[in-house]
């Protein structure tokens, strides 16, 4: 692991034109991913955590949304000033994405092994056989039984957890330096969520790749990233390491958060859910946007914007954007 | 959450891909709704400006073209028929005629047509078969044959056109009210009536028929047209309205045997014909993008 | 402990099928066995969580007991009254005393219709309930109740946000006092911070009101929080129920305890590392369920009886009842 990030996301700011008006779905989040690592986006609806994968893949659905400013730095080059040919290039063989929804990124009238091996044809011009045998290896891989017959299954005859699978040997195709997976089992069963996780975690050290988990879900990454960035209302709120973020919350939205998980062990108490609603993003309010919803907040919040601060008396990498996170620090049962 | 692809919908935005562009098909809305409006309001003050008498006969003013000073010095704006009856005076009461057709069709045609949409998407099973099948057969039978048949049967009249193409235009009434009654009745919406107790009737009317509205009321524009277009092609033919009504359809023919000397007779009528019926396409094809996409197809 | 009574609601072997049509001339060519003979109980003001993945039928458990789906046997006790045999008049009277609060608070709220509309429906069905002139003062009591500004009773459901919708859903669910409301999946869709509050409003509700629910949800956590009883459901059928307690610190099933090693823990770091029960494949079609133990299939501990031999849901091991062969207890997936 160097110290250079892989991927350096700075002030990224991403604008939806609504029929209501203009909607800033990213305001300004920064943030990096490092070579090797697993960093979980983590937020609640609204949060802009998936419009920072899109633009981070330019798939910005056009032309409502658009960005309009910050940078999306990829190993050096600026993705948002290349030119499209470049950055679909580099979509293709070094950054790879897996969505939540395996059935509808899958063509459903493509056998799997074609599509699978479509990814060397296009890419490394391998030949069909090539290709074929590429495909039956990966499929093997990520753990896909009797791989020999399935490969000329076609996608619906997969289950959920199966098809999640797929997608992720196509991505896996071109042995991509970065993945991005957004809510990858958030459609799934518990028990296969699990391994889901579990191969991508093990995929992930195998590659050493870097890996970018996005979620609402705070456990579902807790045992497999590295960090954790928080977003709420198109601002990164909290990051850092993600025990240290789980385990001492310098944001009140983060132990919010935390307080709204009902716990699978321990004593059962009345869970300290956060107040109000998520944010409006036509009507935020002046200042921190989530003040309305904030026990800590005072006049300054309504103010001033609380910027990305290193958290008062916490180890370094740990960063968060309140007025208050030294008394959310102490305050935390 | 089952986060969606712009993870803004839980705040009440409405998706921004209807936005950038306006509302779809504003201007054609606006051009056909102007045109209909012409159309209707002469059709409705019209006869009462330019009076029509159907029997008068003036052989002095026969086949006068347009723009020709009458014999009791009126001017024919759009000429005279073979008999010296005013075309502009005929054609406003045509297009009372076909107005009022076109509407009485659409009535009777949707009504029948979403009675039985409801009863074969809201019931399903056997019953959707046998009235799908009934469509179908419906659809694959000619409809000028079926106009010929029943106006052998029961003579040529406006009711007998009305009930010729109601029969033969119900169907695609009742295929979109079954689409809209089949996709409604598995709305989870319409399984919490059902679990606080309302019966069949009540969840018809309450939850199913007014998601029916909105494709109706589409199709019933695109429809009309053809409807229009059908009953002055049953009157060109002599089995539509009887030859004293001086419908659209009646005067084209009329003037069929005067198209060398006096073209206007057949081609006026044809021209505000056609340029109804364009009219009421493209609002018919302009609402349907706007509210229902799904159905471009028909 | 409550006094021994009448339970509120007893379900008796219950089955629910669907037809299996052809796709080319739509003859039933087979049958489904969503549910295929479960029993519970649930005590007045009690509730039972019912946990599965998708395709355990635990939905379909639901939607048989308030009647959106027929029940093919079995019968389902209400106070006494048997569900599937009662005439239809009666049948309106007991139903309304059992209410459900649906997943998709989007979808289960008429969008053509105000909050006001959605909840006074339930009393222009039964017109003994509310008379008319009392519907606007308690549509706001009801909607206080829920915790939502009872001046928005005039407002469409667009108009809401997520958990707001849900709320509305929890009132149409209440506006006909109920005793017993089916929460299927009623936090779900949810965002955790919101998902949080509907919980609270929920357990406040079971106490002010004096309700019991059913509360199925495919989340352990949130049913382990909420639950006096629970009951694991696994193709169709109960696999293993206990006290709340007992089901998460000494489950015995393998499926049970594959389901508990596999729940996301925010805080992995504060206990002893937990061994995950990956168990492979996947859920088999209901429309043919493998024979003996349903599970089987999937289990690391399946013998030939399991295949032969379909497992009782008995009391094992001096504890609770589980339908396993090889039932054994194991304490550390959960810490508790």
């Amino acid at each position: 692991m160097t110290s250079e990030p892989l991927l350096s996301v700075r002030d990224l700011r991403v604008e939806f034109s609504t029929s209501a008006g203009v909607v800033t779905a990213v305001d300004g989040a920064s943030f990096d991913v490092r070579r090797g690592e697993t960093v979980a986006l983590l937020g609640e609806s609204g949060s802009g955590k998936s419009v920072t994968a899109q633009a981070m893949l330019g798939i910005i659905p056009k032309p409502a949304g658009r960005v309009t400013g910050g940078s999306i730095e990829y190993d050096g080059r600026d993705l948002l000033a290349l030119p499209a040919t470049a950055t679909r290039e580099l979509r293709g063989r070094e950054i790879a994405m897996v969505f939540q929804d395996p059935l509808s990124s899958l063509n459903p009238v493509f056998r799997v092994g074609a599509q699978i091996g479509e990814m060397f044809r296009k890419h490394r011009g391998a030949s069909r056989k090539e290709a074929r045998a590429e495909a039956l290896e990966l499929m093997r891989r990520v753990g896909i039984p009797a791989a020999e017959k399935r490969l000329d299954d076609y996608p619906h005859q997969f289950s959920g957890g199966m098809r999640q699978r797929v997608m992720i040997a196509m991505a896996l195709a071109l042995s991509p330096r970065l993945l991005i997976a957004d809510e990858p089992t958030t459609a799934l069963d518990v028990t296969v969520q699990a391994q889901i996780m579990d191969l991508l975690a093990r995929l992930q050290d195998e590659e050493g790749m870097s890996l970018v988990l996005i979620t609402h879900d705070l456990g579902v990454v807790a045992d497999v990233a590295d960090r954790v960035v928080l977003m709420y209302a198109g601002r990164v709120v909290e990051a850092g390491p993600i025990r240290e973020v789980y385990e001492h919350s310098a944001h009140p939205y983060t132990a919010g958060l935390m307080g709204s998980l009902p716990a699978i062990d321990g004593p059962r108490e009345r869970l300290t859910p956060i107040q109000g609603a998520p944010p409006d993003l036509l009507d935020l309010p002046s200042g921190c946007s989530f003040r309305p919803r904030c026990a800590f907040a005072s006049e300054r919040c309504a103010d001033e914007e609380p910027v990305l601060l290193g958290a008062p008396g916490r180890p370094a990498p740990h960063s968060s954007a309140c007025h208050h996170a030294g008394k959310v620090l102490t305050d935390a049962p | 959450m089952t986060s969606t692809d712009l993870d803004l919908t839980t705040t009440a935005v409405p998706r921004p891909a209807t936005s950038t562009r306006g509302r779809a098909g504003s201007a054609r809305i606006r051009f056909g709704l102007a045109v209909i409006i012409v159309y209707v309001v002469a059709a409705a003050i019209g006869p009462w400006l330019v009076r029509f008498d159907p029997v008068a006969t003036r052989t002095q003013d026969r086949l006068k073209p347009p723009g020709s000073r009458l014999s009791d010095g009126s001017l024919a704006i759009l000429g005279t028929d073979q008999v010296g009856q005013d075309l502009l005076a005929q054609m406003l009461q045509g297009a009372r005629i076909s107005i009022a057709v076109g509407l009485a069709t659409l009535l009777l045609a949707g009504t029948i047509g979403v009675t039985v949409g409801l009863a074969a998407g809201y019931f399903g099973g056997w019953l959707d078969s046998v009235l799908m099948r009934l469509a179908d057969i419906q659809l694959a039978f000619p409809s000028i044959l079926l106009a010929i048949f029943i106006a052998a049967l029961l003579g040529p009249s406006v009711v007998n056109v009305v009930i010729v193409l109601a029969v033969s235009n119900w169907v695609t009434f009742a295929r979109v009210t079954r689409g809209q009654a089949l996709t409604t009745r598995r709305r989870e919406f319409v399984d919490a009536s059902r679990t606080l107790g309302a019966g069949t009737w009540r969840l018809i009317r309450r939850c199913v028929l007014p998601a029916c509205i909105a494709p109706v009321l589409v199709v019933a524009t695109v429809e009309i047209g053809h409807v229009i277009l059908a009953e002055a092609s049953l009157s060109f033919l002599g089995l539509g309205t009887p030859a004293s009504t001086p419908s659209w359809g009646v005067t084209i023919a009329n003037g069929r045997n005067y198209l060398a000397d006096a073209w206007w007779i057949s081609t006026v009528p044809g021209i505000a014909l056609a340029f109804l019926v364009v009219s009421l396409g493209v609002l018919g094809d302009a609402l349907r993008d706007r509210y229902d996409p799904r159905l471009r197809s028909l | 402990m409550p006094p021994e009574t009448t339970p509120l609601l007893q379900v008796r072997d219950l089955h629910t099928t669907f037809p299996l049509r052809s796709a080319l001339l739509r003859r039933t060519v087979g049958h489904v066995q969503a549910v295929a003979g479960v029993s519970f109980d649930i005590p007045a003001g009690g509730t039972l969580g019912l946990v599965g993945e998708s395709g355990s039928g635990k939905s379909t458990v639901a939607r048989t007991i308030v009647g959106l789906e027929k029940c093919a046997a079995g019968s389902i006790l209400f106070e006494g009254e048997d569900l599937t045999s009662l005439p239809p008049a009666r049948m309106r009277q007991v139903r309304r005393q059992l209410q459900m609060i649906f997943q998709d608070p989007y979808a289960s709220l008429n969008p053509r219709a105000t909050v006001e509309q959605i909840i006074t429906e339930a009393w222009e069905i039964h017109p003994d309930v509310v008379p008319r002139d009392r519907f606007k003062p308690e549509v706001r009591e009801l909607l206080e109740r829920v915790g939502l500004n009872p001046d928005h009773a005039a407002r469409y459901p667009h108009q809401f946000s997520g958990g707001q919708r849900q709320r509305i859903g929890i009132a149409r669910a209440l506006a006909l006092r109920p005793k017993l409301v089916i929460c299927d999946e009623a936090v779900s869709a949810l965002d955790v911070s919101v998902q949080a509050q509907v919980l609270n409003l929920l357990a406040e509700l079971r106490e002010d009101l004096g309700l019991a629910y059913l509360f199925i949800a495919h989340d352990l956590s949130v049913v382990r929080h909420i639950s006096d009883q629970v009951a694991v459901m696994y193709l169709g059928r109960i696999v293993e129920t206990a006290s709340q307690q007992e089901l998460f610190a000494e489950p015995v099933h393998p499926y049970t305890q594959a389901l508990l090693s596999a729940v996301p823990d925010p805080l992995p770091w504060a206990r002893p590392p937990r061994t995950p029960i990956i168990i492979g494949g996947d859920v088999p079609s209901p429309a043919d369920p493998p024979s003996g133990c349903r599970f089987r299939t999937r289990c690391w501990k399946a013998q030939d009886v399991c295949a032969t031999e379909d497992p009782a849901l008995e009391p094992r091991l001096g504890l609770h009842p589980a339908a396993c062969h090889f039932a054994e207890r194991r304490t550390e997936l959960v810490v508790g």
